[in-house]
């Protein structure tokens, strides 16, 4: 008989599952794909078929064109059969809208593979669903006890209160164009704030398709040839690249913001420049981490990425089989 | 504690100077006392707790935290104090409030290395995690935050619409929390005394010299020596140097301060003896061999022997019991010309007046200058009181032409504050042979300013348009766009690769005339070294 679980393998561009030849988040162009959400480090185009669910396939569509006829939506709680005897069942990861955990099930036994995704609330998405299984793939994007995000509504009432003081000035929030940027205005939203939000030219679009998937993101509206008067105490999402690039001068005076949880590291927020940082994340921070493998409570981790060194020696002090799997690729500088 | 906690991250995280004010005045008008006189001590790290240690805090986290965890954790975030404060545990249970900044201080200052531990523990129960990190940040004394001493002072002034000159006077001999500074700037009460104690007076300075021509009957001129500027006071048995910015540098110099020993207060350039030789009064090296002396805590004896100190005087401030800073600067020179004599002639000599016939003959003499310690002429109001800083008027320095060499565009960094969009830090270089024959470019200086804004948006077009490659911040360009830099003068560095290194260059023009193969070449640049 093979060995427990042998028959998924970490590979250097995902993680590949032998009897059904198909990958996770493959980081090259593959025959079958199962996605988990939409972040392009994770979903790469031209697969002949990508299994996701409706959300991220819309996200790929969005960002890629019109993908190959044989892509297979699945919606949470559904499960597909793929070769091999391989069954793959999609739950929520509360990463971002469309972001899922894939459960693989094979010959009984039980893997996990999260993808990204957070234990905090989110309007934007539906949230993560802990999953009993044998294995549990883990990411570690936040994997040290340093990253401890502080609530959200403290980071909203810092981004109100700049607004408030810096008066003719505009702030001016870098997040991701996907999942952050929505994130951040359906919470400014739920703080009470219903003036317009500016939107940079590349946010458009994605907070079109979450509307389009029943986010209400209030009156939004893009920046490009309004002028500079005009803008005076708004608020303006872009992404982190265009923070500091030629495209903020047409802004009046603006107080450079970045949402991150990267931002929790003074000396980060100094490097990019950002004179108000806002600690927010879409991935789960060390409390979350530990916290879900602690409910998951599985025989073992496997850690795909992130800083997963201080990870393992969690669960070696709380006596936990572990590994790294060391892959690479996937990225998250702005989250 | 909150409010400094908060004070400090904003000071962090803000790049502009008057914003850096802004917050700082801010703070200072609404903080009661003492809280903000310990927050200005913090700040220009005029705070010290002997008891408390970088390895104060190893210890007390190494009883919280796992070993290889806190490693990782330290290691990512690089700073012990802002690792500490992420990571303390919050406790259990309901705290006392958070301490003032004046209850912290008083804490730190009754621990000693026994109960530091259990102090600093206590403390950082009853903070937040940006608490903590202000908390840590003052009890190891270790703010690096870039304010000045300079800064906090005009701050004060700023903040209490009271004028920095006399902010500077009545600081110095004041312990934090500075209680009679906030008295008197805050409440109107009379200012501290100043006339027992060995303290700093704000310098007369000058601005530069825009007029074609000034009447020599109504100003004096005289050298304008390339050294440090200092003030040297003596007062009831001690005797204090301090630079231009206040600070007290006695101990770099303890021939100088040794040497007086007569109560006054006196302005004058420090200069060490060397090759190129002043001629009259003393030979003076150049700035290159003052500045191997600058920045020293201790002075080794070689460094005595070889490069003695000694201060060529300006003017005289105060002598015995008189205050000279509201007679004329003719009546000054008297008193100054009088005393001089009985001063340590090796330590001390005058600075002398150029006897000019007239305007045009002193622009012959200046011309003709070739002293490389000269750095030009001032031009003195023969009634000018000693004023603090800069007065429309009174003081001209009238500096030597700028040396000019054609260098060419090699790489750019981005700025920072409002210029972090433009690529506006620039490397040049010059050729180290003959371009046609395989020479290449080696870099010779950076700049940042001397353009104006519109030549920053052409330089830095010219960089997104021409760059050739990235790395980070910096782009490398095509090397194709020549600008002339103008610089006070070069010296041979051992640091850099290109052997040189220049004194305040700046971009002076761009010269898109010039093709590249055109710029001018190492050896030139070499020609012009003064050391």
């Amino acid at each position: 008989m093979a060995p427990p679980f042998s028959w998924l393998r970490p590979e250097p561009q995902g993680l590949y599952i032998t009897p059904a030849d198909a990958w996770i988040d493959p980081s090259r162009a593959v025959d079958l794909a199962l996605v988990t959400h939409g972040h392009a480090d994770h979903a790469r185009g031209g697969h002949s078929t990508t299994v996701a669910t409706p959300e991220t396939l819309a996200i790929m569509a969005l960002r890629y064109g019109v993908i190959e006829a044989g892509s297979r939506a699945v919606a949470y709680g559904e499960t597909v059969a793929l070769r091999g005897d391989v069954r793959a069942t999609y739950v929520p990861a509360g990463h971002v809208l469309g972001s899922a955990q894939i459960l693989l099930e094979h010959g009984g036994e039980r893997v996990v593979i999260t993808g990204d995704y957070k234990r905090r609330a989110d309007p934007t998405c539906t949230p993560f669903a802990v999953t009993p299984c044998d294995v549990f793939v883990t990411e570690a994007t936040f994997g040290l006890p340093v990253f401890r995000h502080p609530p959200i509504v403290d980071e909203m009432a810092k981004l109100l209160a700049a607004r408030e003081n810096d008066a003719g000035r505009c702030v001016l929030v870098g997040a991701y164009a996907l999942g952050k940027a929505q994130r951040v205005i359906a919470e400014l939203r739920a703080a009470g704030y219903h003036e317009t939000i500016w939107l940079h030219g590349a946010m458009e679009k994605m907070c079109r398709l979450y509307e389009d998937h029943g986010v209400d993101l209030g009156d939004l509206k893009p920046v490009a040839g309004v002028p500079k008067a005009a803008l005076e105490n708004a608020i303006i999402v872009c992404p982190p690249s265009a923070l500091n690039d030629r495209w903020s001068r047409r802004l009046p005076d603006p107080v450079t913001a970045m949402a991150s949880g990267w931002m929790r590291v003074r000396q980060r927020a100094r490097q990019r420049g950002v004179e108000l940082p806002l600690i927010i994340s879409d991935h789960a921070d060390w409390d979350e981490l530990t916290t879900t493998i602690a409910q998951v409570n599985p025989a073992e981790t496997w850690i795909t990425h992130g800083r997963e060194e201080a990870l393992l020696r969690w669960c070696e002090l709380s006596q936990r089989k572990a590994r790294a799997l060391a892959l690479v690729g996937y990225e998250d500088e702005d989250d | 504690m909150q409010r400094f906690a908060a004070l400090l991250d904003a000071l962090v995280l803000t790049p502009s100077r008057n914003a850096k004010l802004a917050l700082l005045a801010a703070y200072l008008r609404e903080t009661p006392d003492p809280d903000r006189g310990w927050a200005l001590a913090a700040l220009t790290d005029g705070l010290d707790f002997p008891a408390v240690k970088a390895g104060t805090i190893r210890a007390l986290m190494a009883e919280r935290v796992d070993p290889v965890l806190w490693t990782l954790s330290r290691e990512y975030v690089g700073d012990t104090a802002e690792t500490a404060s992420l990571l303390w545990p919050e406790p259990l249970g309901e705290q006392p409030p958070p301490p003032s900044v004046a209850e912290v201080v008083a804490t730190l200052t009754a621990t000693n290395r026994a109960s530091a531990p259990a102090t600093v523990a206590d403390v950082m129960d009853r903070l937040d995690v940006n608490g903590r990190y202000a908390f840590l940040k003052l009890a190891t004394g270790a703010m690096r935050i870039g304010i000045s001493a300079r800064l906090a002072k005009v701050a004060f002034a700023q903040a209490f619409d009271v004028r920095v000159e006399d902010v500077e006077e009545y600081w110095h001999g004041q312990a934090p929390p500075y209680l009679p500074l906030f008295d008197w700037a805050a409440n109107g009460a009379a200012p501290p005394r100043t006339d027992l104690l060995p303290l700093f007076r704000p310098f007369m300075l000058a601005h530069p010299l825009e007029a074609e021509s000034l009447d020599l009957a109504d100003y004096a001129a005289e050298w304008k020596w390339d050294g440090i500027r200092v003030q040297i006071v003596h007062v009831a048995g001690e005797t204090r140097v301090y630079s231009r910015s206040g600070d007290d540098i006695s101990a770099t110099f303890p021939e100088v301060s040794a040497a007086l020993t007569t109560p006054c207060v006196l302005d004058g350039e420090l200069l060490v003896r060397g090759a190129h030789q002043g001629g009259e009064a003393g030979g003076a090296a150049s700035f290159n061999a003052l500045q191997q002396r600058l920045g020293r805590k201790t002075v080794s004896k070689a460094m005595l022997r070889d490069s003695p100190a000694f201060v060529r005087l300006y003017d005289l401030l105060i002598e015995g019991g008189d205050d000279l800073r509201k007679q004329a600067w003719e009546q000054r020179r008297a008193r100054l010309e009088a005393l001089v004599p009985r001063l340590d002639t090796e330590r001390f000599d005058i600075s002398q007046v150029i006897a000019a016939k007239d305007f045009d003959d002193l622009a012959e003499i200046r011309a003709r200058a070739r002293d490389e310690a000269i750095e030009g002429v001032m031009l003195k109001r023969r009634d000018s009181p000693y004023v603090a800083g800069r007065r429309t008027g009174l003081w001209y320095k009238w500096k030597r032409d700028p040396l000019l060499i054609d260098c060419v565009l090699m790489y750019a960094q981005r700025g920072s504050g409002k210029r972090s969009s433009f690529y506006s830090d620039f490397t040049f270089g010059c050729w180290n042979g003959d371009p046609d024959q395989g020479a290449e470019l080696l870099p010779v200086g950076k700049a940042y300013f001397g353009f104006t804004d519109a030549e920053l948006k052409e330089l830095d077009r010219h960089v997104r348009q021409n760059t050739v490659a990235k790395f980070g911040p910096v782009r490398e360009t095509d090397k194709s766009l020549v600008f002339e830099v103008a610089f006070d003068s070069v010296h041979t560095s051992k640091r850099h690769k290109s052997g040189v290194a220049m004194r305040f260059p700046r971009i002076s023009r761009i010269r898109n005339d010039k093709p590249a193969h055109e710029a001018d070449r190492l050896e030139t640049l070499k020609a012009l070294i003064a050391d």
